[in-house]
């Protein structure tokens, strides 16, 4: 996402966004009570790189064995799309194995509406019978539409509705950071 | 990834479609195609928009195939068929617009016997409009199917080779996949009777090869058409004995053809007349994955096309 408007401000560098990450994984294994037959799913796009980082300081600090990952595409399952046109790019949905029995924890980059969890509840449901679904967020900024809540919060924070948070991830940006752009929606 | 857009109504034909808009549906289908290995195969997509199949030609595969996307897609789809319907109790083709629009379809599906009808309704109509064969013009979805299958089983589509074999004069199938084929950058070479080769087929820039040797040679895709035994009220061929001799595809003819070379077929096909039976069933066949992608790559379209103002 860009913004031509509104100023800019840094609200988390890497070194601050690493450490919230490790916090995160740490309150997912204590409500998991381990790591045991937890799955960890990544709403496209910046959902991704949260749920890969999460992994693998889970893996860290669990010694040893992957969490088994997965990537979770909600296009199909939008409420606007017969408002919206041209129909968005659908991109693949891959999910390790059967869902079936297990905790999955959804994990986005940012929780605003709560629409796209909605849609993301939705489309899992369709792969089977979690045991449980838990969602980790690295920025939960307000301003719900639906009552919906995350389990994991790495950050709070007061924005207006017409602000902009961007979130980047080395793995798909370059660099770790979250910038608030005010008044650029 | 495709950052292309889809801004058409219709789809009527592969010839007025870009490589870029050719490459969106492929990655679009790509994206549908993991629906069919869910449990729950079915997505919310499409809810509450309604998918006229209109059939003015008979039709099992490409009827069914639509109609498992359309339900795939949640999408409500109607049947007609000229042998259930009032379609060809002398209604004008105006009339039957008409009558359908009052309906209020988000998209038609049709099949007609008559080149250019899928264009005329289209124009008629608010609805988008799909062709599923006009004629012996386009089937454009049978070739974006064939499209995706190759490029599923050779990972790419520019720079390869593909023979198609067979009738190439009263096939709506050749057509599309010739436009297609050669948007992407294959090069195609076709071979089949005199009596089935049309005059100037040259102008479209393929190959003709008159021996099934011939168009073998050097083939990464073989694509064999079906003879349509139907059509022989007024034989083009002596015999199926004789076609098969000339034209059949058998396990030393494939040889002929680059090692890795995949063999297809747009059903139904007539084992021992246009192909073996031992190579329709080998390890080379692709046969049942173009079946099983036409659903993919026919959500893909229902879905890329409910998209556009003037459909919805």
């Amino acid at each position: 996402m860009t913004a031509d408007s509104g100023t800019l401000e840094r609200v988390l560098d890497g070194e601050q966004m690493h450490r919230i990450v490790r916090r995160m994984a740490g309150e997912l294994i204590e409500q998991n009570q381990g790591a045991t037959d937890l799955v960890l799913i990544g709403i496209r796009t910046r959902g991704v790189p949260l749920a890969m980082a999460l992994g693998e300081e889970i893996r860290r600090m669990e010694g040893g064995s992957e969490v088994p990952q997965g990537v979770l595409d909600i296009t199909l399952y939008r409420d606007d799309l017969s408002t919206i046109a041209p129909q968005p790019v659908v991109k693949e949905t891959h999910l390790p194995g059967s869902i079936e029995g297990r905790t999955v924890v959804l994990c986005d980059d940012v929780l605003f509406t709560g629409r796209t969890i909605r849609a993301a509840l939705d489309a899992l449901i369709d792969y089977g019978r979690a045991r449980a679904v838990r969602l980790a967020v690295l920025v939960d900024r307000g301003h719900r539409e639906l009552p919906i809540q995350a389990d994991v919060v790495g950050h709070s924070l007061a924005t207006t509705a017409s602000d902009l948070v961007e979130v980047a991830f080395s793995d798909t940006d370059g660099r770790d950071e979250v910038v608030l752009h005010r008044n650029a929606r | 990834m495709n950052e292309t857009n889809w801004h058409r109504k219709d789809l009527l034909g592969i010839a007025e479609l870009s490589a870029a808009e050719i490459e969106l549906i492929l990655d679009t289908a790509e994206s549908f195609r993991e629906v069919a290995e869910r449990p729950i195969k079915k997505v919310p997509t499409l809810r509450g928009k309604t998918v006229i199949n209109l059939f003015f030609e008979a039709s099992t595969r490409t009827r069914s195939s639509f109609e498992i996307a359309e339900k795939r897609l949640s999408a409500d789809g109607l049947n007609f068929s000229s042998s259930s319907s009032a379609l060809v109790k002398g209604e004008s083709l105006v009339d039957t617009a008409r009558n359908l629009q009052a309906m209020s379809p988000d998209l038609i599906v049709i099949r007609h016997g008559h080149p250019g009808v899928p264009h005329r309704l289209a124009r008629l109509l608010e609805a988008g409009v799909i062709n599923a064969g006009d004629g012996a013009h386009e089937h454009p979805t049978q070739a974006l199917l064939d499209a995706f299958t190759i490029r599923q089983h050779k990972g790419q589509i520019g720079g390869l080779r593909v023979a198609i074999i067979g009738d190439i004069e009263h096939s709506r199938v050749v057509r599309s996949n010739i436009h297609l084929l050669q948007k992407l950058g294959a090069s195609v070479v076709v071979a089949g009777p005199r009596t089935m080769m049309p005059v100037g087929i040259e102008g479209l820039g393929v190959d003709v090869a008159y021996s099934l040797d011939e168009a073998l040679d050097g083939a990464d895709v073989v694509m064999m058409l079906r003879i349509q035994l139907e059509r022989q009220g007024r034989p083009l061929i002596p015999s199926i004995k004789e076609y098969f001799s000339l034209f059949g595809l058998t396990r030393d003819r494939l040889g002929l053809a680059n090692e890795d070379a995949i063999v297809m077929h747009p059903g139904p096909m007539n084992r021992g007349v246009e192909i073996a039976s031992d190579v329709a069933d080998g390890p080379e066949s692709v046969i049942l994955a173009q079946v099983a992608n036409g659903v993919a790559v026919r959500m893909a379209i229902l879905y890329l096309l409910s998209g556009v103002r003037g459909a919805a």
